[in-house]
């Protein structure tokens, strides 16, 4: 990492973190919890986020001199919908599969409060190359919190991890199956989502104290 | 009976917030107070029953495979569905733009209440999620689409004014420190969504006519038996009254 000053460190690392975009930020929750009942599409949404932010930074750092402030968020907007296109496509083009279980929540990344809020929390106030970090540091925060969702979510909900039987089979009754272990299918519905996430933000909070809200 | 159908079914049963989480993030971050709740859910009910009928128009006018074959016969084979995302997006922040200007001009009160919340829209996921919906799930016609957005704002709307309500009361219960604030409310949001999904048997269709006519049968017999039993019940208290 000797490319990176400290503070260009803290730009990536950070949002890892003690400024987690999902448990700290509150942004982008809304495909955080839709589509991480496999650890697949988390995954796969979490580099698709990491593109589009990183990218979309760039370009509206970039441009950040000569877009007049009233109509900042239409052209923040365009940039977004015209990188979410190409993820989309790419997609639908080497995973078809994958991009139909993602369904409408690829297009929904256009409208994910994380990508706006770093666009106008700093893309429009620094330079590029830091605009870069800033956006690839906070993608993965957020895809982190999405893998250990994603994680939790299918090892529980279908005993399996990326599609590979983890725990034994339960059809055949080997591994953990053997001795009555039985898969919660209420993993895989939506609202354990929540409450994964709210465990999540649980497990933090209590170890950094300095983040515990008033009420 | 189609259009009731949808509508409750966009409220109760694939509620925006609760079935597909959309528009959480405004949902957690406004959802503080009574009072702010309903001024973003009237917001959102508004802008969706605008927003959703005019992308219907666009998807079927323009978008769709052979969409532009009013154009003329040698149009039909144009297929743009993937600029869908870069249009509704734009048709969204432009009727939001100005519908903002619109009721600023003509009905300043509502101005004053919703005015804060409109640019916000614009980035809510709850709004490009309703146009989305409406073009994956194929909604038939203009007015279905119409009814489309309107339930699912109203939908939206309740979900926040519940949260909003409970989250006003729970200042007064004594929650873990590290739950306070986000934790609590996405578990609290959780358990709603789990509420929610007992919705999910509401509409079922004709299978279920079937069943309850056996209920209703039963019902019928049980009733009976009561009948029978009365007399009985009769004569017995006669017999301790004498």
């Amino acid at each position: 990492m000797a490319l990176l000053s400290k503070k260009d460190r803290g730009l990536i690392l950070d949002p890892l973190a003690d400024n987690n975009p999902i448990t700290i930020q509150v942004l982008g929750i809304c495909s955080a919890l839709a589509i991480t009942a496999q650890l697949k599409a988390s995954i796969v949404m979490g580099i698709s986020v990491m593109f589009v932010l990183g990218v979309g930074n760039v370009v509206i750092s970039l441009m950040r001199n000569i877009i007049p402030s009233k109509i900042r968020i239409i052209v923040q907007l365009v940039v977004v919908a015209a990188l979410v296109i190409i993820v989309d496509q790419v997609l639908k083009a080497f995973a078809y599969e994958l991009s139909k279980t993602l369904s409408v929540f690829v297009g929904l990344i256009i409208t994910n409060c994380i990508i706006m809020g770093r666009f106008e929390a700093f893309a429009l106030g620094n330079g590029p190359w830091r605009s870069f970090l800033d956006g690839i540091g906070n993608a993965a925060g957020y895809a982190l919190i999405l893998v250990i969702v994603g994680f939790f979510r299918e090892l529980l909900g279908s005993g399996t991890l990326l599609g590979f039987k983890v725990l034994g089979d339960p059809i055949a009754k080997t591994g953990l199956y053997a001795i009555g272990y039985e898969n919660n299918g209420f993993m895989l519905l939506s609202p354990m989502a929540l409450i994964v996430v709210g465990i999540i933000i649980w497990v933090q909070r209590s170890r950094n104290k300095a983040l515990i809200e008033e009420n | 009976m189609e259009h009731v159908e949808l509508f409750f079914k966009s409220i109760f049963i694939d509620n925006m917030v609760f079935a597909t989480f959309l528009g959480m993030c405004s949902y957690l971050a406004v959802s503080k107070k009574v009072s702010t709740a309903v001024g973003l859910g009237a917001a959102v009910i508004f802008v969706l029953a605008v927003t959703v009928p005019m992308n219907w128009l666009l998807d079927q006018y323009v978008l769709r495979p052979g969409a532009l074959t009013w154009l003329g016969a040698e149009y039909a084979d144009y297929d743009l569905s993937f600029l869908s995302f870069i249009l509704f997006i734009a048709t969204i922040a432009t009727m939001v733009q100005l519908v903002e200007i619109v009721v600023e001009k003509f009905a300043p009160a509502l101005y004053t209440s919703l005015g804060i919340f409109l640019p916000l829209i614009a980035v809510n996921c709850a709004i490009l999620g309703g146009s989305l919906f409406m073009q994956s799930r194929d909604i038939a016609t203009l007015g279905l689409a119409f009814n489309y957005g309107l339930a699912s704002g109203i939908g939206w709307f309740l979900a926040i004014l519940a949260i909003a309500a409970i989250r006003e009361k729970i200042r007064y219960s004594n929650v873990p420190a590290p739950l306070r604030g986000l934790g609590i409310t996405f578990i609290i949001t959780g358990l709603m969504a789990i509420g929610f999904m007992s919705f999910g048997g509401m509409l079922t269709g004709g299978e279920e006519k079937t069943e309850k006519t056996d209920e209703a049968a039963q019902i019928e017999t049980i009733t009976q038996d009561k009948d029978a039993e009365e007399p009985l019940a009769e004569v017995s208290q006669e017999l301790n009254n004498k």
